[in-house]
């Protein structure tokens, strides 16, 4: 409960990690706000639908509340202005002139407090990914308040969990992305970092998990908790094994 | 596809015209813009398809049958030598996918006027007034999205017209996008005015694509431009990126171990669509090469190691190489041991 999870990947692909997270999260009858920006929803749903779980039928029964940031964006663009009396568009600061984040954390907070009548358990925004909003205009200052928001509310108030999915690079030359992501670093209960092998490409490894568990915040306490394993990457599952102890070797 | 040009654009540009001559091929819609070369320039000196009738036929009916089963509502920013089988194709489709091109000769007018097709040029298009909200977004940038979506509506090509039986494939090409032509600075400023409208361009691009039946190809001069946090965002708002990388006036151009070819073509980003894995093959080394009538991309094979003195720098060389072709990508790489166009 109330923890902040980051998923991070570096020179591969980390959104099998969103997908299981989703649909782990479904299954466990928790309401999820899944701030989708990168991606379609049927991308996610068939990937769901491999993985057990259905989206759309999620989606009905008011568990899943799904932002799919293309679609958001379209409507703010081209939407015909009569569509717009209602709620502010989660992304309108994209064409606005301020650059804060504050009507997607009001739809973040709007979507996950539990209505009358709600039996799910706690509450779960998830991101896919949070580089995107970067590069649509926000600022690194504005990312960081979002999740600075979001945490307080979603992690403190409503005892519920985050997770978020950005990337990074290590001779990266983006500062800015540098920076919300090493900040996140910081204030991260878990740390799932994903990369790919520094030998370079191989069949069989598709990469290697870094899980990093943060024991205590306190300056002289244990270090954090480092474990890493490698991974494949199959059709509808993900096997993790030891290093070097591929199916491919043994 | 997003295609970084080679330094003198001479083989991105032949890549953009064999997409949209199997547009031309298929029957598909075609959308093109350019900043620098009118349209209708591109268009008549698209390659001609190498044809025998039969085969022709053959893979005319396939394509159109195989496309109209369906995409609900989406199409994706599409590689097209491997995706679209993977996705879209019936087991019984013939493994041949595409078709051949004979760069030395034109393609012949009928075949292009056979089809629709819709162009940006923008010189043409600065006179008029934009109706979109620009959103602090470069002006040339958002005319071209407000074209490319009211053609997408009108045309019917998101569904939006349930009367249309007949549902075809727009595809797009936009060319250099990002340079100086299209009004934005980030090939000739180390700290642009406005880094985010190309990659803001891109994000509702990306949407546009995603909820309707179009794939899209871009070209942009990525040597040109200075601020490389901006390539690792278009990086990551593409689903296919691919760079060309051409010998001409580098020192590999007289490499004995680059001799047969004419530039390499680094995959730095596949498709993860709809699924959990991508389609990833064994290799990684890619090279291309311009003969006379036919443009290949092959897999890098080395030249035998002969003699002494050629080994000695060879081996350094291919050191060096292999270490900057299999970095990087991490799981990703495409690449069938042979395409031919």
């Amino acid at each position: 409960q109330g923890k902040f999870t980051l998923l991070r990947d570096t020179r591969t692909d980390g959104s099998f990690l969103v997908h299981h997270f989703l649909s782990f999260y479904l299954r466990a009858g928790c309401k999820v706000c899944f701030v989708a920006l990168l991606q379609s929803f049927s991308h996610y749903n068939i990937v769901a639908q491999k993985l057990g779980v259905s989206l759309t039928a999620a989606k009905e029964r008011g568990q899943l509340v799904f932002l799919e940031g293309l679609k958001s964006c379209l409507d703010l663009l081209f939407g015909e202005e009569e569509e717009q009396s209602g709620q502010p568009s989660p992304l309108q600061f994209i064409s606005e002139s301020t650059s804060n984040l504050k009507a997607l954390f009001d739809f973040v907070r709007t979507s996950l407090t539990p209505a009358g009548g709600d039996s799910w358990k706690g509450p779960v925004l998830l991101v896919d990914d949070l580089s995107v909003l970067l590069s649509l205009g926000a600022t690194p200052v504005a990312v960081l308040d979002f999740i600075h928001y979001c945490r307080v509310s979603v992690c403190s108030q409503m005892k519920g969990n985050i997770v978020v999915l950005v990337h990074s690079n290590e001779d990266s030359e983006d500062e800015e992305n540098e920076l919300v992501v090493n900040s996140l670093c910081h204030h991260s209960d878990l740390i799932l970092w994903v990369e790919g092998l520094a030998t370079g490409f191989c069949k069989d490894v598709h990469g290697q998990i870094k899980i990093i568990r943060r024991v205590s915040l306190e300056l002289m306490a244990e270090q954090d908790h480092v474990q890493i394993y490698q991974y494949k990457i199959q059709d509808k599952n993900v096997t993790f094994f030891a290093r070097g102890l591929s199916a491919a070797v043994l | 596809v997003f295609t970084e040009e080679d330094k003198y654009g001479l083989y991105s540009n032949l890549l953009f015209k064999y997409f949209l001559a199997e547009g031309v091929v298929c029957g598909h819609d075609l959308f093109v813009a350019s900043a620098k070369e009118h349209p209708d320039n591109i268009i008549k000196d698209l390659p001609a398809p190498l044809l025998d009738d039969t085969y022709r036929n053959e893979l005319g009916e396939e394509a159109t049958a195989v496309k109209s089963e369906d995409f609900q509502d989406s199409m994706k920013i599409a590689w097209r030598y491997q995706n679209l089988p993977k996705m879209e194709a019936s087991p019984t489709t013939s493994t041949k996918f595409g078709h051949y091109y004979d760069v030395s000769k034109t393609m012949s007018p009928e075949l292009f006027q056979s089809i629709k097709w819709h162009s940006f040029y923008l010189p043409e298009e600065l006179s008029l007034q934009p109706k979109m909200k620009t959103c602090h977004m470069n002006s040339a940038y958002a005319r071209l999205l407000q074209s490319i979506q009211r053609i997408i509506y009108q045309e019917g090509f998101d569904g939006s017209d349930p009367q249309k039986k007949q549902k075809n494939i727009l595809r797009i090409g936009i060319q250099s996008l990002g340079s100086m032509l299209w009004g934005d600075d980030i090939c000739s400023s180390d700290t642009p005015e406005d880094i985010h409208s190309l990659t803001k361009f891109l994000y509702v691009l990306r949407g546009l694509l995603r909820k309707s039946l179009s794939a899209c190809i871009i070209t942009v001069p990525a040597h040109l431009i200075q601020n490389k946090a901006i390539m690792e965002r278009v990086t990551n708002l593409s689903d296919t990126v691919v760079g060309l990388e051409s010998f001409i006036g580098s020192e590999r151009e007289t490499n004995p171990l680059y001799k047969d070819y004419h530039g390499l073509v680094h995959v730095h980003q596949i498709p993860r669509l709809n699924s959990l894995i991508c389609d990833v093959s064994d290799t990684k080394d890619l090279a291309f090469r311009l003969k006379r009538k036919l443009f290949t991309i092959e897999r890098l094979h080395l030249p035998p190691d002969l003699s002494d003195t050629v080994s000695r720098t060879s081996k350094q060389d291919l050191a060096e190489s292999a270490k900057l072709l299999s970095s990087g990508c991490g799981a990703m790489a495409i690449g069938k041991k042979h395409l031919d166009f």
